[in-house]
């Protein structure tokens, strides 16, 4: 039976992803701050306290290497913890449990034991929240071997994602983005997974090719957009994970167009665009016509003023800036 | 019931009822305004009471004008502090200016009183780095907003105080949520290790958001968690001024001797929402409760001691409030006249100069030149 358009947000798209899934299994259970019939101060995990219960929907005392290091012990003994962390900021508290242990635990077990744990969190800027809680940090753990990082962009993939991210057997993090829970979107009543490591390409184009993921597809989608009114068609990749990347269907897309813009909201110096740009030229370098151009974030801490926050952290016209770059095109001076 | 245990290695009822004998709620002044322990009474002169009141009906004043400047936008992050003016303000009233504060986020009237002037507390609220900026004689850091991060760097500044053979501590404030974090544990160990002269102050609430005191522990008090670091602790009535400030001052003395840190939790409430960014609190608190507490106020105990003492009028109280409205539009006037800041601005306080990476160079210059247009 075809579903009938419904549209949702990228709230309720995760909390339902949550709920299919502890109905699923009920070793799925939830752990965090203000979670319970709280709801969460996002409202993610509203009504899940109600339907489940205060055993498998924990409201945490405040100690995120507390119940994240529960978490890694609840999942290598047959729990499969998804845990939220109000801010993705307050994650680096608890460094140790999720990059000493959580990650290695299967190596260092020699395979014999695995940690089946979701870390749901949110980050990025645009809401002026400071630099304790606007970072993208999503790098850090992309550099870790061991862990899986997911950033979905729209409520279909943030639900599709989520639900696939609970069935690993390995520790993923899972990036909301703040500024993205009441967009909405198409979300199909049936169910669906998506798996790991499959970009999506959100618009196709030929002329240039834009490697994004989370709130920066909003933003780069804008800029295809506009530019398509200079006449510039503007491919947009969304990644969707970090690990695993797909960099196959990147290396596609530039068999087409010749030029790479890496846009991410996080700082541009050690971001994911590096990386990016470094595979492509090691496996794509004679499809290029342009350097990688990278659009990221400046080198400081996310301002707490918002006009400021503008300033620093990547708008659409810097990715149109980014594009016209790598066609060699004159730019008005901004 | 399940059958107890049987307890033979260890009877837990009687460590508990020990504990409980132990860690009894300190108060001073009742409800009523009455006072309950002559033994304890600090010594302050009339006008050193009257002060405190002052300050405390100022810095009422100051959270409602500070709420609806926020719900007219004209403040921006702000996190209400009515219910807690004892807590807040006569643990300050026992410092000298020479200690150190490190506040949370909710305790900006304490850093205000320490001599942060008040357009720069508005400004900190507008998220304008000048808000940070501690003048000169303001021995304080800014507010934390990582939950228990400041207890353990409290343990830092005191092994500095000492070192430096000042006779001054370092004080510390976190909430009751707060008092789960591994820094919590660390902060008050270490300090209690070298015998750091700091005073580390749990303002219990009751709530951390949504989240109330009992799911964050099975402890029955929060003080009695200095045992296990090996430092005094203890519960005050913390809607009564006269109770922590004796609290706060005795432990005061104890550091500057050589004594080492203290543990304070002080018993009060928030009677508004978390912070202004969207928190209902009738969604986890039952009115019964607010009434309850309500009726312990602050400002109403200390009004009726005074006045019983013939120290205090409506008059008084008035002008009070006047001057802390006339204040306030002051210190707004002069936040809306400080210079906006730039990403110029960001960049330069970041690294001393001289000493930027190279890529902090380039965006610098990036800036600047479009700044100057
Ligand atoms: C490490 C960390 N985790 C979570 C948060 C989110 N958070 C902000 S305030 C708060 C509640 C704090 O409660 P409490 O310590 O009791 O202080 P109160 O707000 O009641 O003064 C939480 C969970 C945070 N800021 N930092």
């Amino acid at each position: 039976m075809m579903s009938t358009n419904r549209i949702i947000s990228y709230a309720q798209a995760i909390n339902e992803a949550l709920k299919e899934e502890m109905a699923l299994d009920d070793r799925v259970i939830l752990l965090g701050e203000d979670i319970g019939s709280y709801g969460g101060v996002f409202k993610v995990t509203k009504g899940l306290f109600d339907e489940f219960g205060k055993e498998r929907v924990i409201d945490t005392p405040i100690s995120e290497t507390g119940f994240i290091g529960a978490g890694v012990g609840a999942a290598m003994t047959g729990l499969k913890p998804v845990i939220e962390i109000m801010w993705i900021d307050f994650s680096l508290v608890a460094m140790d449990q999720i990059i000493n242990q959580a990650a290695k635990m299967a190596y260092m077990s020699g395979g014999q034991t695995s940690v089946p744990m979701v870390i749901r969190t949110q980050g990025g800027g645009g809401r002026g929240n400071g630099a304790q809680h606007s970072q993208s940090l999503e790098t850090l753990f992309a550099h870790i071997p061991g862990l899986k990082v997911v950033a979905p962009s729209t409520p279909y993939d943030a639900k599709g994602l989520l639900k696939s991210s609970i069935r690993e057997g390995s520790p993923v993090i899972f990036i909301e983005h703040k500024m993205l829970y009441s967009q909405k979107g198409e979300v199909p009543e049936e169910e669906y997974t998506i798996p790991l490591g499959k970009a999506d390409i959100k618009r196709s184009g030929k002329d240039v090719t834009i490697v994004t993921l989370s709130r920066m597809v909003q933003f780069s989608l804008e800029a295809a957009k506009e530019l398509e009114k200079e006449g510039i068609d503007a491919e947009v990749i969304d990644l969707r994970t970090l690990v695993p990347l797909d960099i196959e269907t990147v290396k596609e897309s530039v068999k087409k167009t010749n030029r790479v813009v890496v846009v991410h909201e996080a700082t541009r110096s050690y971001g994911w665009g590096a990386e990016i740009a470094a595979r492509i030229q090691e496996e794509a370098f004679d499809d290029l016509d342009a350097p990688v151009q990278r659009v990221g974030a400046e080198d400081v801490p996310v301002p707490y003023n918002l006009n400021l926050e503008k300033e620093m952290l990547p708008q659409t016209k810097d990715i149109i800036q980014g594009v016209k770059k790598s066609l060699y095109l004159q730019m008005e001076t901004v | 019931m399940a059958k107890k245990a049987k307890n033979v290695v260890v009877d837990s009822e009687k460590q508990f009822d020990a504990i409980r004998k132990e860690f009894q709620t300190f108060q001073i002044l009742n409800e009523k305004g009455e006072v309950v322990n002559e033994d304890a009474m600090p010594s302050l002169s009339d006008e050193e009471l009257k002060e405190l009141m002052r300050r405390m009906v100022f810095t009422r004043v100051l959270d409602q004008r500070s709420i609806s400047l926020n719900r007219q936008g004209r403040l921006g992050f702000y996190a209400p502090t009515a219910g807690q003016e004892a807590s807040q303000i006569a643990s300050h009233f026992a410092l000298e200016k020479e200690d150190f504060i490190l506040p949370g986020y909710r305790d900006i009237p304490q850093l205000v009183w320490h001599g942060l002037p008040l357009y720069q507390a508005f400004l900190y609220s507008r998220g304008h780095f000048h808000g940070n900026q501690m003048p000169e004689d303001v021995n304080a850091f800014s507010p934390q907003i990582i939950i228990g991060a400041q207890y353990v760097q409290a343990a830092g500044v005191a092994l500095g105080l000492k070192k430096r053979g000042k006779k001054a501590v370092a004080v510390t404030y976190t909430g009751d949520g707060g008092t789960s974090q591994g820094d919590f544990y660390e902060g008050i160990n270490f300090a209690g290790a070298f015998k750091a002269p700091a005073i580390f102050i749990v303002q219990n609430n009751r709530f951390a958001i949504s989240t109330p005191v009992e799911v964050q522990t099975s402890a029955e008090t929060l003080a009695q968690k200095a045992v296990a670091a090996g430092i005094p602790g203890i519960q005050v009535d913390g809607m009564d001024p006269l109770a922590v400030y004796a609290a706060v001052k005795e432990a005061r003395e104890r550091a500057i001797n050589g004594e080492g840190p203290t543990l304070i939790e002080t018993l009060c409430y928030r009677y508004g929402p978390h912070t202004m960014a969207g928190d209902d609190p009738t969604r986890y608190r039952a009115k019964e409760l607010d009434d309850e507490w309500e009726a312990k106020d602050p400002l109403v105990r200390f009004r009726n001691f005074l006045q019983a003492k013939g120290l205090w009028s409506e008059e008084e109280e008035n002008e009070v409030i006047e001057k802390a409205k006339e204040d306030i539009k002051e210190a707004i006037k002069k936040a809306d006249e400080t210079p906006k800041q730039k990403v110029t601005d960001l960049i330069n306080i970041m690294f001393e100069e001289g000493s930027w990476p190279y890529n902090l160079k380039e965006q610098y210059e990036i800036y600047k030149e479009k700044e100057s247009k």
